[in-house]
């Protein structure tokens, strides 16, 4: 516990209650705008958070008179945010089962070049009809068909994110050469419901591998969840058995066989101690307090997470109150650590760069 | 009437155009050299800020082509990140309407048009090839008779959603608890690709909706920008192929009750400028030396040949074979319909001036648009303009990310003491500064 728990919190619309863009702190427009982001993003930044997150779903809110039902992309409203913050990791989520892993990886990918190796993702499904009428390209498929595809995509990515070498761009002007190709590398990936030829059209990114998070919002999320580096667990009575379970799961060799031509594909989880598990929950200090929420992540860490990710009621109000509070009474009780961690999202989460797959020192 | 010009800065790309080799060129990766160009830009109060796009590293004889920039970063993404370190520019991004789903291209868009207060614009590309297909689910590929139809319907459907709030839905009343009017997003679409329904969750941006802008040079091509862009990327640098591709785009308009200036045509152009017209052609020499170099040259010329040319010594003489039509020598890029004039051209001039076929190649491609002074520049430019060869230009350098410097320090200032280019912007949406109306 000497790294202390790692803070994150959650960026969607003006905050997590449903009415929270009625305050008369809130501009509504800086919905849309990316502004309520930027200044929650700046604000945890300003006081230590280790990362924000932010909500998405493929298919849009529903259309009810009294809640926010826009929404903007969160990679793009990730993006925006990334030049007027300098430490602090960005998770937007990203849906996998309507749309192509070959654009989600560039993306991502994309999203860590712009950020100086801050970015990381949270991979999610959709199984509504709503999601899949909107693409209209298959139909709704049950939670364990889309994870299960969903474990294939995020193989598919870092597959991907290897498939350029750390030192492929070598700009030799004596043979004219940009790059060398034998350190591009075609992936080949198969699995039942798509296929990836590769190399990626991004090179590696700062870290290696952005960060992939994983939401269990269903019991069948939880193969998945042992593939990623981030977990965000709901909180419960049995929080310390689940957060144990995963951790073994995840040491566990998993074989996913496709179906079609005999082929399979192995999944690594390319982790040694498992997924760091954040504990999830929807809090508003600005009501409650700080000393009663303190506590409970207090009994959150003896339940043996990794870190927090706040989901907050106000971006407006209670972002400020975790920031200038609810963070040093954590600190105060030794529950955060007080020293800058500085660097990569990967370097504050204390995970060390991925070696590449297809490097040649690591066959 | 004088026209206003209008100037776009591309972010150099991929190809042979981009000199990557000089000691001035920096990272084609690092946001910094985004954000520097695009800065560059928006001090010469240009009107956008252009990304194009690959989806696959392009191929020669079966290998990755080593010899060119390889590599970029996803348009949207860097894009949505200029939003925040730019405040007028309006901000371009190249996407294929191929492999990616009408919901998702409307939603990222919209998502880059509000993070940047109206300043979005859609390079719409369409792609057909199989070898593209085998990074997507979408795979296969569409028969090239069906990408025009496929790419019009996409558009369609993006425009659909786009407009699937009629603008006056969003409410924004606090105290009454009225966000937005219920039913606001609903759309639903059966075309012959497309067949869905839901609703979308973004308004209107402070400029309506994202700009159009469409590059294909085929009578389809100009047939679907004639209908549906905002902005024509054109290849018609030269005056006379400028003026007769204006004239033939412009009279398409019509059909569409559409007005001339409903529709922007900015060909991509090269610039060299320096002190004296002399200088400039010397400088300009010397980059196309350094943008052909001899394996350059060599890839290039199988591109015109369709043949496997490796045989050959650059600084030797061109190729005694005849040229061979459709093949897949190089993959990604485009190749030629018909090689055999293009050839014989080739062959002719080598013959003339006893070039190598490295030089050949040097002196028959890559001739930059625009060259000379500053003066000379800028009244070639103007003319191109007020003499209806284009309504304006993307510039195209050869370095990343100080390329457009000259332009921009030099040229502007006297396009702007000429009257033809604005000093400063006068709205803040990309389609004030492109003056389109919705």
């Amino acid at each position: 516990m000497s790294r202390g728990l790692i803070t994150a919190i959650e960026i969607d619309g003006a905050g997590g209650d449903p009415g929270a863009w009625r305050g008369p702190e809130v501009d509504p427009r800086a919905i849309l705008t990316g502004e309520l982001a930027v200044r929650a993003a700046q604000r945890a930044e300003a006081a230590g958070v280790d990362l924000v997150t932010f909500a998405d779903a493929l298919e849009a809110p529903d259309d009810v008179l009294d809640q926010v039902s826009v929404r903007l992309d969160a990679l793009g409203l990730a993006a925006r945010v990334a030049p007027v913050t300098q430490r602090i990791g960005l998770l937007p989520t990203i849906t996998v089962t309507h749309t192509e892993p070959f654009h989600v990886q560039a993306s991502v990918a994309t999203l860590d070049h712009i950020s100086g190796g801050r970015a990381g993702w949270i991979a999610d499904v959709s199984t509504s009809a709503e999601a899949a009428a909107v693409i209209g390209r298959r139909e709704p498929a049950p939670a364990a068909e889309t994870w299960r595809e969903a474990r294939y995509v995020v193989d598919a990515g870092r597959r991907l994110w290897d498939s350029w070498e750390d030192d492929a761009i070598i700009r030799d002007a004596a043979t004219g050469r940009f790059v060398d190709r034998e350190k591009l590398h075609y992936v080949d990936f198969e699995s039942p419901t798509f296929s990836v030829k590769g190399p990626s059209i991004v090179p590696r990114p700062p870290q290696g591998h952005p960060i992939t998070g994983i939401r269990v919002s269903a019991s069948e999320a939880l193969e998945a969840a042992a593939d990623a580096e981030l977990v965000f667990l709901p909180d419960s009575d049995d929080l310390s058995t689940q957060v144990q379970e995963l951790r073994e799961n995840a040491r566990r060799s998993v074989t996913l066989t496709a179906g079609d031509a005999g082929r399979s594909v192995t999944l690594t989880s390319g982790q040694v101690v498992g997924p760091l598990v954040l504990v999830s929950a929807a809090v508003q200090p600005h009501v409650d307090g700080v000393e009663q929420l303190a506590s409970l992540i207090e009994a959150w860490a003896a339940a043996g997470v990794d870190g927090v990710q706040l989901r907050p009621a106000s971006l407006e109000l209670d972002v400020p109150v975790i920031a200038e509070q609810l963070l040093p009474v954590l600190r105060e009780r030794g529950l955060v650590g007080s020293g800058e961690r500085g660097g990569s999202l990967r370097g504050r989460l204390g995970l060390r760069r991925p070696v590449n797959r297809y490097a040649r020192s690591a066959r | 009437m004088t026209k206003q010009i209008h100037l776009a800065a591309h972010f150099p790309g991929v190809n042979n155009t981009t000199v990557w080799s000089d000691p001035a060129a920096g990272s084609q990766i690092d946001f910094g050299s985004f954000r520097q160009l695009a800065e560059t830009a928006e001090r010469g109060t240009f009107d956008f800020f252009f990304l194009a796009e690959g989806l696959r590293l392009r191929e020669v004889k079966g290998r990755i082509h080593d010899l060119d920039v390889v590599g970029r970063p996803e348009s949207l993404t860097v894009l949505s990140a200029l939003a925040a370190v730019t405040t007028h520019l309006g901000l371009a991004a190249t996407v294929n309407s191929t492999f990616n789903e009408p919901y998702e291209l409307a939603k990222r868009l919209s998502t880059l048009d509000h993070v940047s207060n109206g300043r979005a614009a859609w390079n719409v590309v369409t792609s057909w090839d199989a070898f593209t297909g085998e990074n997507f689910r979408r795979g296969g590929y569409l028969d090239k008779g069906d990408r025009y139809v496929r790419a019009q319907e996409s558009l369609r459907i993006v425009r659909k959603l786009w407009d699937s709030w009629n603008g006056d839905e969003l409410v924004l009343d606090q105290a009454a608890g009225a966000f937005a009017r219920e039913g606001a997003g609903a759309f639903a679409d059966d075309g012959a690709h497309f067949t869905i329904r839901g609703r979308f969750g973004l308004p209107p941006s402070p400029q309506g909706r994202p700009v159009i802008i469409q590059a294909g040079d085929s009578d389809e091509g100009r047939e679907f920008a004639a209908s549906s862009a905002d902005v024509i990327f054109s290849r018609h640098g030269t005056f006379e192929g400028g003026q007769t591709f204006y004239k033939d785009v412009k009279s398409r308009l019509a059909k569409y009750g559409r007005t001339d200036e409903s529709l922007k045509i900015m060909p991509a152009v090269t610039v060299v400028v320096a002190d004296t017209d002399a200088d400039a052609i010397e400088k300009a020499a010397y980059i196309r030396e350094q943008q052909v170099s001899g394996p350059t040259a060599l890839v290039l010329a199988e591109l015109l040949w369709g043949r496997d040319l490796s045989a050959y010594d650059p600084d030797g003489p061109l190729p005694a074979e005849d040229p061979v039509v459709g093949s897949s020598v190089t993959q990604g890029r485009v190749g030629y319909n018909d090689p055999f004039p293009i050839v014989s051209e080739w062959r002719a001039q080598a013959e003339e001036h006893g070039w190598s076929l490295r030089q050949t190649v040097i002196n028959q491609q890559n001739r930059q648009t625009f060259v000379g002074s500053p003066t000379t520049v800028a009244e070639a430019v103007n003319r191109h303009v007020q003499e209806n060869a284009a309504d304006g230009f993307v510039l195209v350098p050869h370095l990343t990310p100080s390329g457009l410097d000259d332009f921009v320090d030099r040229v502007v200032p006297l396009l702007r003491e000429r009257g033809v280019f604005r000093s400063e912007y006068a709205g803040t949406t990309l389609r004030d500064h492109l003056g389109l109306q919705l």
